[in-house]
């Protein structure tokens, strides 16, 4: 293994901001992975650095194939991470929206520009990353629907969902997009949590890539074969909006078959604990995504449904 | 203590020709409801034209605020010199602006880049589209911003290449010192202006000013040039004060000026000021060493239209930006 320095960000206040990557192999540039991008993306830097732990085990017995080089970036807002500050800076810019970057850009632009510089080269890119809504999803791939992607590749992750999302023009500027753009195979990995660890969550996701890796020829590997992955097409996710705000108890668990009609959450009034709305569920169908916040905004989204699946 | 709303009635000014109106209500968590409002100015002939005059996307801009205010005062006074309806809406992002904050609260998006928007999606996504809703079919469309916190702007209007060439006879008259076609597209394109644009509303972004603060000098320039604006559009009858024409630019006229270094930037000049070749701009300064880590001087002459009012600067933090073939 080689540590190797992607970027550097000095300041006067603090400590030089290093984004360090992690090399195993060599040769052809062969898997890149990256992990929190943004400052509370903590699962993702946890699930990096177990799959770092890992991967230097396996080049030490010899299972890192020949002619195969490994990438693995664990974090890129160091910054905001020790100060618990999900965007970049005092200008709080994601960092996960400024990709490809500029290299005579502010820092931001720079940051992702010297990052995507050295990952591009990459074959295969895998994102660990997070949503812009709060909420926990079921472990699956995501990929852009640029012209580019190759959903058969994400089965090989062996996760039970594949989610293929059309992009806006506010995805332009993701990691993702501008990877696949650029031909590099582009997958997002989201698991349970976010800004705390989940263990269960994190060894399926260190697993699925593990999974990928030795699928892919870059690493000799036994494991479980995973799921036959069902692909979703992000559209054809049913949301169920709440139509009153206040607290969130929800009823259905993250990956559970739920049956139309049947009360799935209530929002109850902050004063006076009533329940102001009882939320039934409008399908059958697996619960893929669900709200954890305590509280609820009216119009906001409590679950999203897989429609008419079943376990 | 009674609300305002107790106070004055329901925001109905005194059976005056203008109406505040709730455009659209999301309930919050706890007691209390995000609410979208704006105040229709009406005169003679209402249906004949209509123009929107919207602010406050950003929380942390509030050169806008002014400009309602002034709108408002101006046209409830003269009421009769105004033909068509004008539609004004200080407050798209009213959280935001309640704490100061450039992004949605809580969510931590930037509501500018949430448009269109989508009447079946998340809160913040229906407020969009009821936005786009309830703007659209408008004649023209201004939406007033200041810049951010970190750096000071003239009054300017910036275009999308796109919708330049149909957009700066009408840019030209709203006067600012500059009109600026700039080629960012894909950033653009989630943007209210853009959304408006592409669904026929003539739209337009006009900045000036430094975020957190109002310059009134920068307001009362702005107005005039509303005013100028509407009577072009056959709207308003009454007197207006005389205006400026703005320089035109686009991105290959200007430079930008950006930090090499980490540290505490002190200008050397003044905003809005001419510059040539070789002047300092000013340095940058580590307070712990006590000494200058960079002199910046310029390196084309021209206007520095953009100049740096946050003291803290990495690397590529932007210092300053010059509209190049401007003489003093």
């Amino acid at each position: 293994m080689y540590k190797e320095e992607i970027c550097r960000v000095p300041s006067p206040y603090r400590e030089d901001m290093v984004v360090q990557g992690y090399r195993f192999g060599k040769g052809n540039a062969a898997a890149c992975i990256l992990g929190a991008i943004r400052g509370n993306e903590v699962q993702q830097m946890y699930i990096c650095s177990q799959l770092i732990r890992e991967l230097k085990e396996l080049e030490a017995h010899g299972w890192i194939n020949v002619n195969k080089k490994i990438l693995v970036i664990p974090v890129v807002n160091g910054l905001g991470l020790n100060v618990d500050e999900r965007f970049f800076g005092v200008e709080d810019i994601d960092i996960n929206r400024t990709f490809p970057g500029k290299e005579d850009g502010d820092t931001t632009d720079r940051i992702a520009y010297q990052v995507f510089d050295r990952i591009r080269e990459y074959t295969y890119g895998i994102q660990l990353t997070s949503f812009y809504m709060t909420g926990e999803f079921v472990p699956h791939v995501r990929m852009m629907e640029t012209g580019y992607q190759n959903v058969s590749l994400a089965d090989l992750f062996g996760l039970p969902y594949v989610v293929v999302r059309k992009p806006s023009p506010i995805d332009t500027k993701t990691l993702n997009y501008n990877w696949q753009n650029d031909t590099t195979a582009a997958f997002s990995l989201y698991t349970g949590k976010d800004d705390s660890i989940d263990e269960a969550s994190a060894d399926q996701a260190v697993a699925a890539v593990l999974r990928f890796l030795t699928r892919m020829g870059i690493i000799r590997y036994e494991s479980h074969s995973g799921y036959i992955s069902h692909v979703i097409k992000e559209e054809e996710l049913m949301d169920v909006h709440v139509e009153k705000g206040g607290i969130f108890k929800g009823m259905a668990k993250l990956g559970e078959y739920v049956r139309y009609g049947y009360p799935i959450a209530e929002i109850l009034d902050p004063y006076e604990g009533y329940i102001k709305e009882a939320i039934l569920a409008p399908t059958s169908g697996i619960v893929f995504f669900t709200h954890t916040e305590a509280l609820i905004s009216q119009g906001d989204i409590a679950y999203r449904m897989i429609h008419r699946l079943h376990q | 203590m009674k609300s305002f709303k107790e106070t004055w009635g329901f925001f109905d000014n005194s059976g005056g020709r203008d109406m505040i109106e709730e455009v659209f209500s999301i309930e919050l968590p706890v007691g209390e409801r995000l609410i979208i409002n704006k105040n229709r100015i009406t005169g003679r002939k209402p249906k004949d034209k209509r123009l929107v005059i919207v602010t406050g996307i950003h929380g942390d801009e509030f050169e806008g605020q002014y400009i309602c205010y002034e709108m408002v005062r101006r046209l409830t006074e003269h009421q009769d010199e105004l033909t068509g309806t004008v539609d004004i809406y200080p407050a798209l992002n009213p959280l935001g602006l309640d704490v100061a904050s450039h992004k949605v609260p809580k969510l931590e998006m930037d509501l500018n880049r949430m448009f269109p928007g989508d009447r079946g999606g998340t809160a913040m996504e229906r407020v969009a589209a009821a936005i786009v809703e309830d703007i659209s079919g408008a004649d023209m469309c201004l939406d007033m911003h200041a810049s951010n916190s970190f750096v000071k702007e003239i009054p300017q209007v910036r275009l999308n290449e796109d919708f330049a060439e149909k957009m700066i006879p009408f840019a030209k008259l709203l006067n600012t010192d500059m009109v600026w076609t700039n080629a960012t597209a894909t950033v653009h394109e989630s943007t209210l202006v853009h959304s408006m644009n592409m669904l026929g509303v003539p739209s337009m972004v006009v900045e000036m000013g430094v975020g957190n603060r109002i310059d009134r000098m920068y307001g009362n320039q702005v107005v005039e040039g509303i005013f100028h604006l509407m009577r072009e559009l056959g709207m308003w009858e009454g007197e207006v004060g005389e205006i400026q024409y703005p320089v035109i630019s686009t991105d290959g006229e200007v430079d930008f000026i950006r930090s090499k270094i980490t540290g505490v930037f002190l200008p050397a000049i003044a905003h809005n000021h001419y510059v040539r070749k070789g002047d300092k701009l000013g340095e940058i300064v580590s307070p712990l060493e006590g000494k200058v880590l960079d002199e910046i001087r310029v390196q084309r002459s021209g206007l520095v239209f953009t100049l740096r009012e946050y003291p803290f600067v990495r690397e590529g933090s932007l210092l300053a930006r010059v509209l190049m073939g401007i003489e003093g």
